[in-house]
């Protein structure tokens, strides 16, 4: 009998401590940049897109909601044919993100992402792809990788030699 | 057995093998580059380094290179010493000081050696900061994709194709710290096994450019274990597939046939799966809407299965339950081969002769193995590309052989075996009628017209038997003989082969006779992929046939089994055979010709959506299992549609399915020669604790998501009840029996490195026992073959011509030559002819000729073909495009410039 007493009365003594809850939608909640939300694909400092379908993401993924399909431009520059994220298998784990290894995939501070359908969750590479550089501005894959793809040449890239000359013996 | 002690435990080794092979045989995890199994050790890389120690007092030991050091009784040694971790670890360091940030557009990424072994010896941080040397790379053709930045310079590419498969426009260029693999310009290699590049190279520099067009990674694979379908040899693959396309094909290692490597016409010949010339669904001709649903095919199939008399034509490329499914719709009487009447009559001596367990057939590691080959006629790196790579190892391994019992040493040093052979050579004749590349390393090579190929044959098997009939005085030829039967005498594993391009009976009957009198194992080529399983149905040919439609014709309705008649018989034949049936039912998976006849078109799956079993060339029954479900549900295995027409015309019960095995079964019971097939692989309900064996690796990407643009809930996995397999990720994790691989993986193991975890030692066989099953018993009772008629000689005849075919090996595979890469590397059609003939018609090469033959004729650029016999033309076959005519037949050409028509 006390106990509930007691509780009743705690829990009048609520209506008079600062409110937690917020008036949302009408008011915005506060995310922290890092916060792991809704997922897109960005681009690099000159505009390109900064997935190179190497299919690390999709991998990573540990309910398996990312399907791709890499393909090549006539630069030899990968990129993905399609990009599907399924978002209502989608847990935020952000696994994909750290799996990336050119910055491509981010997880953004945005949860708004409710449907009526569950259909409208399965997002495409349209739908993912943003024109921004996203939390890693800078970052050029094709400028540190060996390949030429048709943003720079053969040994153009940082920390490279200009290619081996095949025919010289000097050492 | 000697015993060694590892980090001191005792194991039993076995004799003569290195440190490394024993290491790996125990199960140990020691990384290595430049050592394989099929190459042996040069000990370029450094990378296997062990310690080895005097004996149990000496603390200190020595850093060796195991793959250098032969295995001795009581030696000791350490794995997991801290200075060999150390340097192994350094090693790995130093070689990634220039290797590129590649992985993630790198297609090796996931099934690549160098990322297993830096793991191995882990190797995870870069304290290097100077600057990385880079090279440029070179096209190589259509094949393969070249990145030279990702070499670390274990040279396995250079020995796998100069001193493997005898490729010469390969090699290694530049000095010291920035060696160079690749050509000595841009340009397509020449090789026909340059594809095995691919899988030898461990790091990302050869790729597979095919796959590149729709790139997948290993892990993202649905796999299945196959068997490559563009030859008579039966290489064992495993094939890729990934949304509803076929991605690519790997060797699948089987220490009986292919080891390690497969021709470029199996590794690239997939394509025609995904062509857009496929059939997709069921069409019947001649109303309106001519696509029709299955329950509309079956209505009009029920009518013309009840009322109309049956014939039925096989297929040398359809499988063994196909071809056994039609025999059984149509009846015994009424089933035919398919091909021409020579091709048909020579097989099925073959097969005849085989059957009696009077001459064993070699396998291609039996023929790896001989110390004396004899080829007589058979192009064979044109027709059975593996086992002419065999072949090649056969002389050379023969060679090392003698240098190992000379010097004492190990077979496995392979510099210094190499440095002791120079240019010397196991025994090889190769006697062809136009010459091949195998004539390089042989010490014996001739270009004969088919009928002195037989003779030569003939007076080769007398000098080894009197007994035997001689051929008549012809002093050169019995000189030559007499070179050749010399080897064959000492020799303790002698092969003889040959096959049947020649047309020739007297080529196989001396072949026959010569092994016979010297105990050799023989290795008849054929033309397709399960030629040897159709011969064995001793049916008759496609040419019966048109006979008997000419004779009672009109009633009888064709069912033509994954056939393109065109390619076998001449095109007047075929469409006389079509305009006498009353009806064409054609069951394909690829338009052709002959479905165009078709009143009505049955959609059947290609080797990657269904099950079956082939036969090869040696009598080896080999299942293959479905790879992926077709999108189009429609397509069936020809047998799963054969098996329904059958049910239909029996009007037995509906819905009843069938499976491959009880086919089989059925096979065994009603043709005994095909007795123990069904031994071939373990049942459909084969499980291991309850688990069937996943299709697709552990680490499947994509599930919930790639089908979800469809729609959001993921459909029901299918079930595969045809198959110990399953269409998902679950199940069964551990190592499969030997016939049910669909992968490689081992734990650390990502790469196709990974086989040695299922083998019984590196090299040896699959653990259990390599896969397939020979059809052909051990010889009981040994009545020898007797054969007596020995041939002519070969006359030039005025104003004619010895037609015979030359195949290439890419291009001249019907279902390969959908492959876009191969198309680009396959030569025009054209007739070959000796420099003398082409002079005396008075024509330049390079112009056209008309050729006539049984009153028709075609025209056809003509060229000098080096070698070549006169009176003989060889006009090049299979090849789209190229004329079919009746090989071994006179013809007729004209040089359109002095005169023509
Ligand atoms: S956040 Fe996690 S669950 Fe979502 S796509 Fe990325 S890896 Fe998959
Ligand atoms: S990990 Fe990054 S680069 Fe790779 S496929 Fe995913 S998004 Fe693209
Ligand atoms: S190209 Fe490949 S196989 Fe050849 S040396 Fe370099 S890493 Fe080795
Ligand atoms: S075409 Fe013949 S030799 Fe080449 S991989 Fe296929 S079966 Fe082997
Ligand atoms: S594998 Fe032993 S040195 Fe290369």
């Amino acid at each position: 009998m006390f106990s509930h007493i007691r509780t009743i009365w705690l829990t009048f003594l609520h209506l008079f401590k600062k409110k937690v809850t917020i008036e949302y939608p009408e008011e915005k909640v506060k995310l922290h940049p890092r916060w792991r939300g809704r997922i897109v694909l960005t681009k690099d400092p000159d505009g390109g897109e900064r997935c190179v379908g190497c299919y690390l993401c999709a991998a990573a993924c540990p309910v398996d909601c990312i399907a791709l399909q890499a393909t090549e431009d006539e630069n030899g520059r990968r990129y993905p044919e399609f990009f599907r994220i399924n978002f209502s298998r989608c847990i935020f784990c952000g696994f994909c993100e750290e799996a990336c290894p050119t910055y491509a995939i981010q997880l953004i501070p945005d949860f708004e992402m409710g449907e009526y359908k569950r259909q409208n969750l399965v997002f495409e590479k349209e739908d993912l792809l943003i024109n921004s550089q996203g939390k890693y501005p800078g970052y050029n894959f094709y400028q540190v990788a060996g390949i030429q793809a048709g943003v720079k040449g053969k040994g153009e890239g940082d920390n490279e030699e200009p290619p081996v000359d095949v025919h010289s013996l000097l050492p | 057995m000697p015993t060694i002690y590892i980090d001191n435990k005792p194991y039993e080794v076995k004799e003569g093998k290195n440190l490394l092979e024993a290491c790996l045989t125990l199960g140990f995890d020691l990384p290595y580059f430049c050592w394989h199994p099929a190459l042996n050790s040069v000990g370029a890389c450094r990378q296997c380094a062990v310690k080895v120690y005097k004996d149990e007092a000496d603390t200190k030991g020595r850093l060796v290179m195991s793959c250098m050091e032969g295995v001795k009784d009581g030696m000791r040694l350490s794995i997991n010493d801290q200075t060999a971790k150390a340097f192994r670890e350094q090693i790995i360091e130093w070689l990634m000081t220039n290797h590129p940030h590649d992985c993630p557009v790198c297609d090796e990424g996931g099934s690549c050696h160098l990322q297993d072994m830096t793991v191995m010896t882990g190797h995870d941080y870069r304290r290097y900061t100077f600057r990385k040397r880079t090279y440029k790379n070179q096209y190589l053709g259509p094949l393969l994709h070249h990145e030279m930045n990702r070499c670390i310079q274990c040279y396995r590419c250079v020995r796998y194709y100069r001193d493997y498969a005898g490729g010469d426009d390969l090699n290694v260029f530049a000095a010291h710290n920035h060696v160079y693999f690749g050509r000595d310009k841009d340009g397509v290699l020449q090789s026909p096994f340059s594809g095995n590049l691919a899988e030898v190279c461990p790091t990302g520099v050869f790729t597979d450019k095919t796959l590149k067009e729709h790139y997948t990674r290993k892990w993202d694979l649905t796999m299945a274990p196959s068997v490559c379908n563009h030859c008579s040899v039966g290489c064992n693959i495993i094939a890729g597939e990934r949304y509803g396309e076929l991605r690519c094909i790997l060797n699948r290692y089987n220490g009986d046939v292919n080891g390690y490597f497969i021709c470029d016409r199996g590794r690239y010949g997939y394509e025609f799966v995904n062509s857009e010339n496929r059939i997709k669904q069921p069409i019947i001709r001649n109303r309106t809407g001519e696509a029709a649903s299955e329950e509309e095919l079956m209505r009009s199939m029920g009518t013309i299965l009840t009322h109309q008399k049956l014939l039925g034509i096989g297929s040398p490329r359809a499988s063994v339950e196909s071809n056994f499914a039609l025999m059984q719709l149509v009846g015994h009487d009424n089933f035919y081969q398919g091909v021409s009447e020579a091709e048909a009559y020579l097989t099925r001596k073959i097969a005849g002769w085989m059957q009696t367990g009077s001459i064993r057939s070699a396998s291609l590691k039996e023929i790896e193995q001989s110390d004396v080959v004899v080829v007589l006629g058979e192009d064979i790196w044109n027709t059975a590309p593996m086992m002419a790579l065999a072949v090649r190892q056969s002389v050379v391994k023969t060679a090392a052989a003698q240098a190992a019992q000379k010097t004492n040493l190990p077979l496995w040093h392979d510099a210094a075996i190499k440095e002791y052979v120079q240019d010397q050579k196991g025994f090889l004749a190769n006697i062809t009628v136009a010459g091949s590349p195998l004539d390089e390393i042989a010490a014996h090579q001739q270009c004969l017209a088919p009928d002195d190929i037989a003779r030569l044959g003939w007076a080769i098997a007398h000098e080894l038997d009197a007994s035997l009939p001689g051929v008549s005085n012809d002093e050169s030829l019995l000189q030559q003989a007499q070179a050749i039967a010399n080897a064959l005498k000492t020799a303790k594993n002698p092969v003889i082969i040959s096959g049947i391009t020649c047309y020739n009976e007297s080529i196989l009957t001396a072949a026959v006779t010569l092994a016979t009198a010297c105990h050799a194992k023989v290795g008849f080529a054929l033309p397709e992929c399960n030629s040897m399983g159709l011969a064995l149905m001793q049916a008759p040919s496609l040419e019966k046939a048109v006979d008997r439609m000419q004779r009672e014709g009109d009633s009888f309705t064709v069912v033509v089994l994954e056939n393109d008649l065109y390619r076998n018989i001449s095109a007047t034949l075929v469409d006389d055979f079509f305009s006498h049936c009353r009806n064409a039912v054609v069951i394909d998976s690829l338009h052709n010709a002959t479905t165009e006849k078709a009143q009505v078109l049955i959609p059947s799956a290609t080797f990657a959506e269904g099950d079956g079993t082939l036969v090869n060339y040696e009598g080896r029954a080999q299942r293959y299992f479905q790879v992926f479900v077709p999108a189009e549900g429609i397509i069936k295995e020809s047998w799963k549609w054969l098996w329904h027409l059958y049910l239909l015309k029996m009007q037995a019960g509906n819905g009843h399915d069938h499976y491959p095995n009880e086919l089989l079964e059925k096979l065994e019971s009603v043709l005994p020669q095909f007795k123990g097939i069904t031994k071939s692989s373990p049942p459909r309900h084969f499980t291991i604790h309850g688990e069937r064996i996943p299709r697709e690796p552990h680490r499947y990407s994509g599930r919930t998501a790639m089908l979800a643009d469809r729609n959001v809930s993921e459909p029901k996995p299918v079930q595969d009840n045809d198959s110990p397999f399953s269409f998902t990720m679950e199940g069964f994790k551990g190592l499969p029996p030997a016939p049910l691989i669909p992968f490689f993986w081992a734990p650390g193991w990502n790469s196709v490195q990974a086989v040695t975890k299922y083998q019984e030692e590196p090299g040896g066989s699959l653990k259990g026992g390599d896969p397939g099953i020979s059809l052909f018993k051990e010889p009981t009772q040994t009545t020898p073959l007797v054969f007596h008629e020995i041939p002519e000689a070969f006359a030039v005849r005025h104003q004619k011509w010895l037609l015979l075919p030359q195949y290439h090996v890419l291009g001249s595979g019907e279902l390969s030559s959908y492959t876009k890469a191969l198309q680009e590397l396959s030569p025009q059609p054209s007739i070959a002819l000796s420099a003398e003939d082409l002079q005396g018609l008075g024509v330049e090469e390079g112009s056209s000729v008309q050729l006539k033959i049984n009153g028709t004729s075609c025209m056809l650029p003509v060229k000098i073909q080096k070698g070549l016999p006169k009176g003989i033309a060889l006009v090049a076959a299979g090849l789209q495009g190229s004329p079919v005519m009746s090989w071994g037949e006179w013809g007729k050409i004209d040089g359109m410039t002095n005169g023509g028509e």
